[in-house]
């Protein structure tokens, strides 16, 4: 028996009509296969059928996400589907982006593995490429046949319940989980080769994109410290007793600012640590050893430094995404500025 | 500096009482070879076997492979400084035995050697399940440290290897190749308009037990220098370490290095290959900016525009990777890379212990912490009883039924980070 496709398009590729028929509302078509339902019923040959269309304009989508999302996997879920087909989007970014929520909602929603196909540019991509497979494809619709081909074989591999290989064999977009292969040369060969390219100029894939760091570089060394106003800055958590803005204990989405100009020394009684990433006890005995407000005020006192800052800013850095640390940082550097900080001592676990 | 290496291949090996090679038959006299070996009173006894690709065998816990050479024309011997007297290699002639290799099995660690199956899955991820392997299991006697057992189980190798290259001395090759590095200034004579292209080997030399040798010195005690490929090709580096089985170059990786030879066959087409720069990965952060300093101002006094850059090993020497790129970069010479990924059993974590955008072009051997079913096999050759300790195994690796699930890290070379196989990772 064929295994069961359902695929999704929008109005314009239903030959409904284009922007002006952008909020015809979604309808299941049983037994229909449309525009690059064509192409792809070919490319399927006798292995898979397409046993349902889903139709429905851009801007309804658009409009209805919830309900129309919810329609169409109750729709996928009659039909009964081996695997579940949406777009090629190629440019077309509110297309896209229906493409993706659908192809995503079907496959956690289901378990029915889902595919769709786009230009590298279109925001369904970034949106949905690590919840669905999203093959790529050329900017327009000239591009129908190049993304037929790559996205049947791949539909057909999911209804099949295959085993789906790297990203650059099977023809989708890398969904920031890595995978091994073969490939077909060494590495020694393919080093060589990456190299040529790169002296000639010519455009290179690399095999593995770098994380992109942010690194800072450090500020010029503070010429008189017993003028410096110094502040404390921690990733380790310290917080007073209790825990007052309930800071995360892995993954934070908050930073806390609390004045310290009545604390001499910071105790076990007066805070303690949020953090959850290391054993708490010694932090909790004595912050000071995350936080080190004792000897700073010793410094103060003896004119090493000129004064500890009244207030200090703590986060927990466990497990905390680097855009949250970011934007904690963007934040409260503004506030350290504005009131004359000269330094900070950063401290983490 | 010229060397014609000739090939002679190898298409059985059995044990027995005399050493020849007889029609690509390699004889084995095991007498022999145990004496040689237990010439060093720190060994008490050693196993001789043969494990044959296809075979239902596997070998482990496994600490080097080398192949056989003989140097048959020319200066010095087969690993100078170790077994051959300290004299510089690389020129005149080589022979090479195809398609076998020596491997040393015993527990040095009981954490970092490695397994090689000869058929089924694990075969498909090791280079050596391909070769014939003259394997020596190696016992120590009592109470022997650690590090001296190393050393005895690798200079065994070593002795083994070239008492079986020395058979092949007065054999035809069935084909030869002839490498050729020229001097600076002839290169820049020869070929002006190709652009100069060297290769950044970095070697493992964390220290205890993970350590490299050029010419019998430990590299850690190295700065970065200069060394003709074909050096390389007789062996003046081998491998003296215990790090995770995958991403550990064994002896025989350096003795056929593979980007050297890949830039060799382009040498003199599209670049001109000036040679190699080693350099080491020590651990203290002044030895890692000493050394990358150094390996940087070598590529740019050799006037290159571009540079291969290699690790050994993973975590640490990441940031030794990404120091010799920046600072090689920053020198307007291009780089690329090749390593391995510790990305998590899942593939989701990142890769690297370190990163940097200049490092924008990357070849990678692979995730090591994928996880594979290694099926039992009929025979062992050494011993089972590490396989749950070794680095990529687990305390339920080993199954009853001597099936073994565990990342592709415990695989002997399955993610060598000197491009010597086809595995990778998107």
């Amino acid at each position: 028996m064929a295994l069961r496709v359902v695929h999704y398009i929008n109005q314009f590729y239903a030959n409904i009509g284009g922007e002006e028929k952008a909020d015809y509302p979604a309808e299941l078509r049983v037994g229909e296969f449309v525009g690059p339902g064509m192409a792809l019923k070919q490319a399927f040959g006798e292995e898979a059928e397409i046993v349902a269309t889903i139709v429905c304009g851009d801007s309804f989508f658009a409009e209805n996400m919830d309900e129309t999302t919810a329609k169409v996997v109750a729709w996928v879920k009659e039909q009964n589907a081996d695997v579940f087909v949406a777009g090629p989007a190629f440019n077309a970014g509110r297309y896209g982006l229906a493409c993706g929520a659908v192809a995503a909602a079907v496959k956690e929603q289901l378990g029915v593995p889902s595919v769709t196909a786009m230009y590298s540019e279109n925001p369904g991509v970034d949106m949905y490429k690590a919840n669905t497979y999203i093959v790529p494809t050329k900017n327009s619709a000239a591009g129908m046949r190049d993304a037929v081909k790559k996205l049947a074989p791949l539909a057909l591999k999911l209804a099949k319940g295959e085993k789906i290989g790297a990203s650059c064999e099977d023809n989708y977009f890398n969904q920031g989980v890595r995978v091994n292969f073969f490939e077909q040369e060494r590495g020694a060969k393919r080093a060589v080769d990456m190299l040529l390219k790169k002296i000639a100029g010519k455009p290179f894939e690399t095999e593995y994109p770098m994380p992109s760091f942010d690194r800072v570089a450090p500020n010029k060394a503070v010429k008189d410290m017993s003028k410096a106003t110094i502040a404390l800055v921690t990733s380790g958590g310290i917080v007073p007793k209790t825990n007052p803005d309930h800071i995360e204990a892995s993954n934070a989405s908050k930073y806390g600012e609390y004045d310290i100009s009545m604390f001499n020394d910071l105790t076990k009684d007066s805070h303690e640590t949020a953090h959850g990433g290391y054993d708490p006890v010694y932090a909790n005995d004595d912050p000071d050893r995350v936080l080190p407000v004792d000897v700073l005020r010793d410094m103060e006192r003896e004119g090493v430094i000129g004064k500890l800052h009244n207030k200090f800013y703590t986060t927990v850095g466990n497990g905390t995404a680097v855009a949250s640390a970011k934007k904690f940082a963007e934040e409260f550097s503004k506030k350290l500025i504005a009131d004359g900080v000269t330094a900070v001592i950063l401290t983490s676990t | 500096m010229k060397l014609e290496l000739g090939f002679i291949k190898i298409e059985d090996v059995v044990l027995g009482s005399e050493s020849k090679i007889v029609d690509g038959v390699l004889t084995v006299d095991c007498e022999a070879v145990k004496k040689l070996v237990l010439e060093n009173d720190k060994i008490k006894d050693v196993q001789i076997d043969v494990a044959k690709p296809g075979e239902s065998t596997r070998i482990t816990p496994v600490k080097d492979v080398i192949q056989p050479r003989v140097k048959v024309e020319g200066p010095g011997g087969i690993f100078p400084g170790v077994i051959a007297p300290v004299d510089t290699v690389g020129s005149g002639k080589t022979y090479a035995l195809e398609g076998m290799a020596v491997v040393t099995a015993g527990k040095i660690v009981g954490f970092q050697e490695g397994i090689i199956d000869m058929s089924g899955e694990g075969a498909k991820y090791c280079p050596f399940s391909k070769l014939i392997n003259l394997v020596l299991v190696i016992e120590p006697i009592e109470g022997l440290k650690q590090h001296d057992y190393e050393e005895a189980v690798r200079i065994a190798g070593l002795k083994v290897a070239c008492y079986i290259g020395e058979l092949a001395r007065t054999l035809t090759p069935y084909r030869t190749k002839a490498y050729e590095t020229p001097t600076l200034t002839e290169g820049l004579k020869l070929y002006p308009d190709l652009p100069r292209v060297a290769y950044v080997k970095m070697l493992q030399s964390q220290g205890l037990l993970h350590d490299t040798y050029v010419y019998g010195v430990d590299a850690k005690k190295t700065l970065s220098t200069f060394i003709y490929p074909t050096e390389l090709f007789d062996g003046a580096i081998l491998s003296g370490n215990c790090v995770s089985a995958c991403d550990k170059n064994p002896t025989i990786v350096h003795e056929n290095d593979p980007v050297s030879t890949e830039l060799f066959e382009q040498h003199g087409k599209t670049i001109n290959f000036v040679g190699v720069i080693i350099t080491n990965e020590n651990v203290y952060l002044a030895d890692k900016k000493r050394s990358s300093d150094w390996s940087a101002k070598m590529a740019e006094y050799f006037g290159v525009d571009a540079v291969v850059i290699t690790e050994e090993g993973f975590g640490n020497p990441d940031t030794d990777l990404m120091m010799n790129c920046t600072k090689i970069e920053a020198k307007g010479i291009k780089t690329v890379l090749v390593t391995d990924e510790y990305c998590g059993q899942d593939g989701k974590s990142q890769s690297l212990a370190d990163s940097n955008p200049a490092a924008d072009a990357c070849v990678t051997a692979g995730n090591a912490n994928q996880v594979v079913v290694l099926p039992a096999m009929d025979k062992v050759i050494g011993t089972l009883d590490y396989v749950n300790k070794i680095a990529g195994g687990n305390e339920n690796s080993l199954r009853p039924d001597g099936s073994i699930e565990a990342e592709i890290q415990v695989i002997t070379g399955a993610t060598s980070e000197v491009g010597y196989g086809l595995l990778s990772a998107r």
